[in-house]
């Protein structure tokens, strides 16, 4: 009896987790169906006219600058993980690595509240002041490149971890073959750990770049939020989830900018969840080689 | 060309070492400014007294309500996640301990779950809390929290567990044990240190998070008594505070990010601190 119990409460728990991902897409695709009523899907992504009171959402001016951020958050972000990832699992001394353990928790674990904060104390004087001059731009600092920095910082920790651990995962014995043919430690690295672990450093990044892609507060603190279009990091742009977060208070005032802000956030899941599927097959597929 | 791939070796051993420290230096510089700028407003008073009158003019009081906040809503969350994480997690590790399969691909949807960005569960709550017809309030802030947390509490609890020989599994049911005896007397008792490591990651996520608060929990210069009222939280206090035009409401943003980035620090140092205990007593 008592088992039997038990086991429901087990089941139930591991089915409700495992059917959240559904549940959520769900809801948010009912609350947003008011507004594929009013526009297909291709002109709600592709349209730039973004006039909540008369009812025009077009979401690429954030579609838009959620990429922008992220991808200048990737290239500032990528190299420092790799070449940690490298130095801590084939460099490092057992002090070393023994430091950066709590380091990198701490890293993840800092509120993005926290990043935001030091965002606008550091980086944004520091983009505004010391950055745009140097380029001879007029800037507030509030820019899509501080945004970048903030979040580079942000998923650094996160990428690091799953490089380390796929790189931990390359057997040493290939090292091991590699140098003893005379080939120097860099070699080694070069030729045979990245070659290796190839799969798994393209997933971690992956990985990293989802993680940016959904990051609010921090990004939003720092960005400008400032709808348009634009490719000059030195401008204020407008992410996806800032556009959920700041909006929250008159969505229920206008109409129809409720739905709006929830395909937001539905396009946000479905975007992640793709790039999440994708990327984390790839790992368990090096995983288990 | 020996000449040239030493030089090699070098700048890159160079480059990569440089990388690694400079992590540390990023780490030491946000915990420093933070410190720095946050210990000069940093008095009895932030922790001990709610806004009072004139507050957000630069008037007295502190930031209690947001602290007692967000104190509720993480325990309240965590309570949710291990009732929910805790029975999943064992399950994945007695249950289907034979199926191999079965075991993978559950951790391999839990793993892209825990990539979901806390907005989007903002708004799913914010959803749910329509649909039954609530207001922002303490009971939808938690409820949307422990959404959130669940995953890490499942999978970072599971990660340990399934370390534990697979002997110990079989010797219980030898023992003449019932599938639950061994997932709750046994594996739960061999994993309890993975166990606190999980609840502590988790806590330390729900309290530091503020997205999926923004919509969910409201914000309120009272504490919060019952589950239906709303609540302030420490993140969301930080972002308000430091949004105002007066220089004293924006130091006590830094003060209240002082108090924050302590409980975080004394969380994961804890968490790390569990991890290794259990790598040093426990059957391998």
């Amino acid at each position: 009896m008592f088992d039997r119990i038990t086991e429901t409460w087990m089941v139930t728990a591991l089915v409700t987790i495992l059917l959240l991902p559904l549940i959520i897409g769900i809801a948010l695709y009912l609350k947003a169906m008011p507004l594929f009523e009013i526009q297909n899907l291709p002109h709600l992504i592709g349209s730039s006219e973004w006039l909540p009171t008369d009812g025009k959402f077009g979401f690429w001016p954030f579609i838009n600058s959620s990429m922008y951020v992220t991808v200048l958050s990737f290239i500032f972000s990528a190299p420092v993980c790799l070449l940690a990832g490298i130095y801590l699992t084939q460099f490092a001394s057992k002090n070393l690595v023994r430091i950066m353990h709590p380091v990198m928790d701490i890293l993840a674990g800092l509120p993005s509240v926290i990043y935001g904060m030091w965002g606008i104390l550091i980086i944004v004087p520091f983009v505004g002041n010391v950055l745009a001059p140097f380029f001879n731009i007029n800037s507030s600092g509030y820019t899509m490149l501080a945004g970048g920095i903030v979040l580079a910082v942000m998923c650094i920790p996160y990428m690091l971890n799953m490089l380390v651990e796929i790189f931990n995962t390359v057997p040493i014995g290939l090292k091991e073959a590699s140098l003893s043919m005379g080939a120097t430690f860099w070699q080694a690295v070069k030729h045979v750990v990245i070659r290796k672990s190839y799969p798994g450093i393209i997933s971690a990044y992956g990985l990293g770049l989802a993680k940016a892609f959904g990051e609010t507060l921090a990004v939003m603190m720092v960005v400008g939020n400032r709808v348009q279009i634009t490719h000059n990091p030195f401008k204020a742009g407008y992410p996806l989830p800032a556009l959920i977060a700041n909006n929250y208070g008159e969505m229920l005032s206008i109409p129809m900018y409720d739905s709006a802000l929830m395909f937001a956030a539905l396009l946000l899941l479905v975007i992640i969840l793709i790039i999440n599927l994708v990327f984390r097959y790839f790992i368990y597929k090096t995983k288990t080689r | 060309m020996n000449r040239r791939k030493i030089i090699e070796e070098n700048i890159f051993k160079f480059l990569s070492g440089f990388a690694t420290y400079s992590l540390i230096a990023i780490l030491a510089f946000i915990i420093i400014i933070i410190f720095v700028k946050g210990f000069n407003s940093l008095s009895i008073d932030m922790v001990i007294k709610t806004p009072k009158g004139g507050y957000y003019y630069g008037g007295e009081g502190g930031v209690l309500n947001a602290i007692i906040g967000s104190l509720d809503i993480a325990f309240g969350a965590t309570f949710i996640a291990i009732l929910i994480g805790m029975p999943a997690a064992l399950y994945i590790n007695v249950h289907l301990i034979r199926y191999k399969r079965i075991q993978n691909t559950i951790r391999y949807l839990l793993d892209a779950l825990w990539g979901i960005p806390s907005i989007v569960y903002g708004a799913f709550g914010f959803t749910l809390m329509l649909f039954f017809g609530m207001n922002a309030s303490l009971i939808a802030g938690i409820i949307t929290i422990a959404l959130l947390i669940t995953p890490i509490v499942v999978r970072t609890f599971d990660e340990v567990l399934s370390t534990i020989p697979m002997g110990l599994y079989e010797a219980t049911l030898a023992l003449g044990s019932t599938k639950t005896e061994t997932a709750f007397k046994i594996m739960f008792k061999q994993g309890f240190s993975g166990f606190i490591t999980a609840v502590l990651l988790a806590f330390g996520r729900g309290i530091g998070d503020a997205a999926s608060v923004l919509f969910t929990a409201g914000y309120t210069d009272l504490i919060p008594l019952y589950l239906d009222e709303p609540a302030a939280t420490l993140p969301l206090a930080i972002f308000f505070q430091l949004g105002s035009p007066i220089p004293e409401v924006r130091e006590r943003a830094f003060a209240a990010a002082v108090i924050l980035t302590i409980i975080i620090l004394i969380i994961s140092l804890t968490a790390r601190y569990f991890s290794k205990i259990y790598s040093k007593s426990n059957l391998k």
